[in-house]
C-alpha cells in the first residue's frame, strides 16, 4: 500500500486490528490450565497482560463432582509465557511447559 | 457514610476485552495488566489520549492498533492538553446540539512516570487547575523505559537505571522519588488515589470513582517493568503486591480532601523482600535496606497518625 492509500492523518480505522500479529512465537515455555484441577477463581484471567486467558463458556464436570458452566483457556496464538498465571494460580491448576520445536 | 465499592470479587469484572492482543509490551508487562482492566472499567464510550511511552508504541504499531475505543496519540509532553482540549471540543459539540448532551464519554488521559513527572508536568498542571473532566491515569514504571530505562522524577532512591549507574562513586539514583501524588491533590481536585494491579478490584474502583466525578481526576498506578527492574517477568503482581505488602506503595485516596487508606496493611513486611527480586537493587547493601526500612517506619507512623488509627500495620517478617 503507498501513502497515498492510506487514511488522512495517520489514522488506523480498525479497531483493535492488532490482532492479526501472533505473538505466541515469543514463548518458550507455555502454561496448561488443568482444567481438573481449575477453581475458576479467574486470577489468571485478571493478570494476563495480552489478554491471552478467555472464559469460555464450555460447561465442565471435574472428577470430584464439581459442576462448572464455563472453562478457561489460554490463547497459544497469544500467550507469550511470561509465567504470572502460573504465579498468580494458588490452586497449583497450571503446568509450566517447555516449548519444543 | 461510604458507598459501597463496585468491583468486589473478579466475577464483578466484566468480560469484554477492549484491549486487543497482538500489542508488543513485553512478556509480563503489567502495563498490559493495568490498561486492559481500565478499559474493562471505562467500557466503550471512552477516549483514550496517550502520551509516548512503552504503552503507546507497543499498543500502535502502524497501521496496527491493540485500541477498541477512540485512541489518540499526539505527543510526549501534552496528553493533558490533548485531553483538555477533547473535552472541551465535545462540551461544545453537545451545546450546539451536534452530540446529545445526555451521552456520557470518558476522557482518559494515560501516560508513564516520565510523561507525568516530569516533561508532561506542565500540561497536567494546567489541565487541573482549569478543570477538565478528563482522568489522568499515570503508569509509573519509575524510569524512561521505552527508550532504555532513564531515570526520571519518578525513579526512586538507589534504583540502577542507565543515567543513575552503579560504579565506585554512584550507587544508582541520589535523588528521592517526586511525590507526584500529593502535588497533583495540592491543586484540590475533586479525586486523586494511588493504586496497584496487585489489588485488582481497589484499582477498578478507582477507576470507576475518577470516571464519575464531576472534574479531573488523577490515579497513580505503580507498574512493575520487568525489563527495567530486572526481574523474573512472572514475578509481576507478586512484586506489585509486596510494594504494598512492604509499605512501600500505600493505596489511598482522597475524595472531596477526605483521605483514605484503602488497602490496610495489618502485619507488614521488610523491604528486603521487595529489593531482593529486583537486579536494579541488587548492589544495596544490608545497612542501606536498613536506612531504607527505617524510612518506611517512619512514613508508616505519618500515615497512621494522619488516619488517625493503625492502617499499616507493625514491621513482623
Ligand atoms: C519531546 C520528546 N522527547 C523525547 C521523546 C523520546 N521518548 C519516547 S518515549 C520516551 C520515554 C517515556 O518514558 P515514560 O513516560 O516513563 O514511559 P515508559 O516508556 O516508561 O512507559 C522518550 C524519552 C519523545 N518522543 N518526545
Ligand atoms: S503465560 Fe503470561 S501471556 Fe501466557 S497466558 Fe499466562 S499470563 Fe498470559
Ligand atoms: S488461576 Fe488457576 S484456578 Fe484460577 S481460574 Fe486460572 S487456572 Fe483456574
Ligand atoms: S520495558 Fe517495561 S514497561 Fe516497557 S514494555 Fe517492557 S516491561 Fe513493559
Ligand atoms: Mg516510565
Amino acid at each position: 500500500m503507498g501513502w497515498k492509500e492510506l487514511p488522512r492523518g495517520g489514522s488506523i480505522l480498525e479497531p483493535g486490528n492488532s490482532e492479526s500479529r501472533y505473538t505466541g512465537d515469543w514463548r518458550t515455555f507455555k502454561p496448561v490450565i488443568k482444567q481438573d484441577k481449575c477453581t475458576r477463581c479467574l486470577r489468571c484471567w485478571i493478570v494476563c497482560p495480552e489478554p491471552a486467558i478467555y472464559i469460555i463458556d464450555k460447561p465442565y464436570a471435574t472428577s470430584s463432582g464439581r459442576q462448572f458452566k464455563f472453562s478457561v483457556e489460554v490463547n497459544y496464538d497469544y500467550c507469550k509465557g511470561c509465567g504470572m498465571c502460573v504465579e498468580e494460580c494458588e490452586p497449583k491448576a497450571i503446568d509450566w511447559v517447555e516449548e519444543e520445536k | 457514610m461510604m458507598a459501597k465499592p463496585f468491583f468486589r470479587t473478579v466475577y464483578d469484572v466484566p468480560r469484554e476485552e477492549y484491549l486487543a492482543p497482538g500489542h508488543g509490551l513485553c512478556a509480563g508487562c503489567t502495563a498490559g495488566t493495568i490498561v486492559k482492566l481500565l478499559l474493562k472499567v471505562a467500557g466503550p464510550n471512552t477516549i483514550v489520549v496517550n502520551a509516548t511511552g512503552c504503552v503507546e508504541v507497543s499498543t500502535t504499531p502502524f497501521p496496527y492498533t491493540s485500541w477498541k475505543v477512540p485512541w489518540i496519540h499526539v505527543a510526549f509532553e501534552n496528553a493533558a492538553a490533548v485531553a483538555s482540549g477533547i473535552e472541551s471540543a465535545l462540551k461544545a459539540l453537545k451545546a450546539k446540539g451536534v452530540l446529545d448532551p445526555s451521552k456520557k464519554i470518558n476522557i482518559i488521559a494515560l501516560a508513564g512516570d516520565g510523561g507525568t513527572y516530569d516533561i508532561g508536568f506542565q500540561a497536567l498542571s494546567g489541565m487541573l487547575e482549569r478543570g477538565h473532566k478528563v482522568m489522568y491515569v499515570l503508569y509509573d514504571n519509575e524510569a524512561y523505559m521505552n527508550t532504555g530505562i532513564q531515570r526520571s522524577g519518578g525513579t526512586p532512591v538507589y534504583a540502577w537505571t542507565t543515567t543513575t549507574p552503579v560504579g565506585k562513586i554512584l550507587k544508582g539514583k541520589i535523588q528521592q522519588k517526586k511525590p507526584i501524588a500529593e502535588i497533583v491533590a495540592a491543586h484540590r481536585i475533586p479525586y486523586v488515589a494511588t493504586a496497584n494491579p496487585g489489588y485488582f478490584a481497589d484499582m477498578m474502583n478507582k477507576f470507576k470513582k475518577g470516571l464519575e466525578v464531576d472534574g479531573p481526576s488523577f490515579v497513580h498506578v505503580i507498574q512493575p517493568c520487568t525489563t527495567g527492574w530486572k526481574f523474573d517477568p512472572r514475578y509481576g503482581i507478586v512484586l506489585a503486591r509486596l510494594a504494598t505488602e512492604t509499605g512501600l506503595w500505600i493505596n489511598w485516596e482522597q475524595e472531596e480532601g477526605q483521605f483514605r487508606v484503602t488497602v490496610t496493611v495489618p502485619r507488614r513486611k521488610h523491604v528486603r523482600h521487595y529489593f531482593e527480586l529486583q537486579g536494579r537493587f541488587s548492589h544495596l547493601t544490608p545497612e542501606e535496606i536498613e536506612a531504607i526500612q527505617k524510612e518506611v517506619d517512619l512514613e508508616a507512623d505519618r500515615i497512621n497518625k494522619l488516619v488517625g488509627r493503625t492502617v499499616i500495620g507493625p514491621l513482623v517478617e
